[in-house]
């Protein structure tokens, strides 16, 4: 209850005010896909002007409000243009109202870092990760999902 | 529990393979493979093939579009590698394979439009069964196969290494493939990956 509370308060100290965009290099991508830890990582790559990955955000979005407390963490991957940063990704997430984390792929050539997400990732957007590697289970999508397709792909990846 | 294990990352393997068939399905070429020739139309309403183009050398084939901004990105460079390498032998063939009831700005009408406006120097086809994307495995615009006289695959990917900016590009992959064919040179880079607005399959 406490804990519902707390994470009560923290959406709603995030909806207050629209969150920052971190600029990611490989080396934190790098970070997040080796990471010895529990959290399940749920990675989205995605654009403002990628009309599929648009229509998928909610997906993404209901995924990281009903799995808050399961330790599934959610991160937006941008790879908009740099001079987009401020005058299209910052004002989308704000009207959006995204809650997830949106971070910025600040790597001008996608050649170096496509291949360390996944050797099955041709660079086409929409794409997605789920990557839990305590257990050692990676899942890869190329396309557009939808709740119920990204729910039961985490869900295996969850299953003890 | 081992066994749970194996059996989950057997079961994600699969699930991961069968999620990508969907996007591309065959796999397409790799480098090395001949690539099929085709009849398309172009903008001009005329059927265009590889074979058909004359005094050919090779082929710079670039699966592209209209509304992607990475193909806008790209477009001033695409119409550049024409100029400079269509005298020399290696025309660029442009494909536009992405379905119109998805993306109707990519319809064949705006095709027209565009080459218009823009000027294309180069054959703009269309691509519009989606055959031709699938059979090559391309998967996003823009997407190139730089391919020799015999229409085998030397070169897969991306035109340079900056999308964003073309003079702070650095790499600049299809022309230096081209080149290296022009004077008989191994092809330092046959392959890159590079981010891309998916193409647009048909639903």
């Amino acid at each position: 209850m406490k804990k519902a509370l707390f994470l009560l308060l923290i959406c709603s100290g995030l909806r207050a005010q629209a969150q920052d965009i971190p600029f990611i290099r490989k080396e934190t991508l790098q970070q997040w896909l080796n990471a010895d830890t529990d959290t399940v990582y749920v990675l989205n790559f995605w654009a403002t002007w990628c009309g599929p990955c648009v229509e998928e955000l909610p997906a993404f979005e209901k995924l990281n409000r009903e799995y808050a407390s399961k330790k599934v963490k959610v991160v937006l991957i941008s790879t908009d243009f740099k001079r987009n940063v401020e005058s299209k990704v910052k004002p989308f997430v704000k009207r959006k109202k995204l809650q997830s984390q949106v971070v910025f792929m600040d790597e001008p050539n996608p050649n170096h870092w496509v291949n360390m997400v996944s050797p099955e990732w041709s660079g086409a957007l929409p794409a997605t990760l789920i990557i839990a590697r305590r257990k050692n289970a990676v899942l890869f999508f190329e396309k557009q999902l939808n709740y119920e397709s990204l729910e039961e792909a985490l869900r295996s990846i969850l299953q003890p | 529990m081992k066994k749970a294990t194996a059996l989950l990352l057997l079961f994600s393997m699969a699930f991961a393979a069968m999620s990508f068939l969907p996007a591309n399905t065959g796999g397409g070429y790799k480098v090395g493979d001949t690539a099929q020739d085709f009849s398309l139309v172009n903008v001009k309403g005329k059927q265009v093939s590889l074979a058909g183009i004359k005094n050919a050398k090779g082929y710079i084939v670039v699966f592209t579009c209209n509304h992607c901004p990475y193909a806008k990105a790209y477009e001033r460079r695409i119409i550049d590698l024409h100029k400079k390498y269509a005298p020399m032998g290696f025309p660029v063939v442009a494909i536009n394979s992405n379905d119109k009831d998805v993306q109707p700005q990519d319809s064949y009408d705006n095709m027209k439009k565009l080459a218009k406006k823009k000027k294309y120097p180069f054959n703009y086809v269309y691509d519009e069964t989606q055959e031709i994307a699938r059979a090559y495995g391309a998967t996003r615009t823009p997407h190139v196969y730089v391919l020799d006289k015999d229409r085998v695959v030397r070169y897969i990917g991306a035109i340079d290494d900056n999308s964003e900016d073309p003079a702070m590009a650095k790499e600049h992959y299809v022309a230096n493939a081209v080149d290296a064919l022009l004077s008989g040179k191994e092809i330092a880079t046959k392959e890159t990956k590079a981010i891309g607005c998916g193409i647009k399959w048909k639903k």
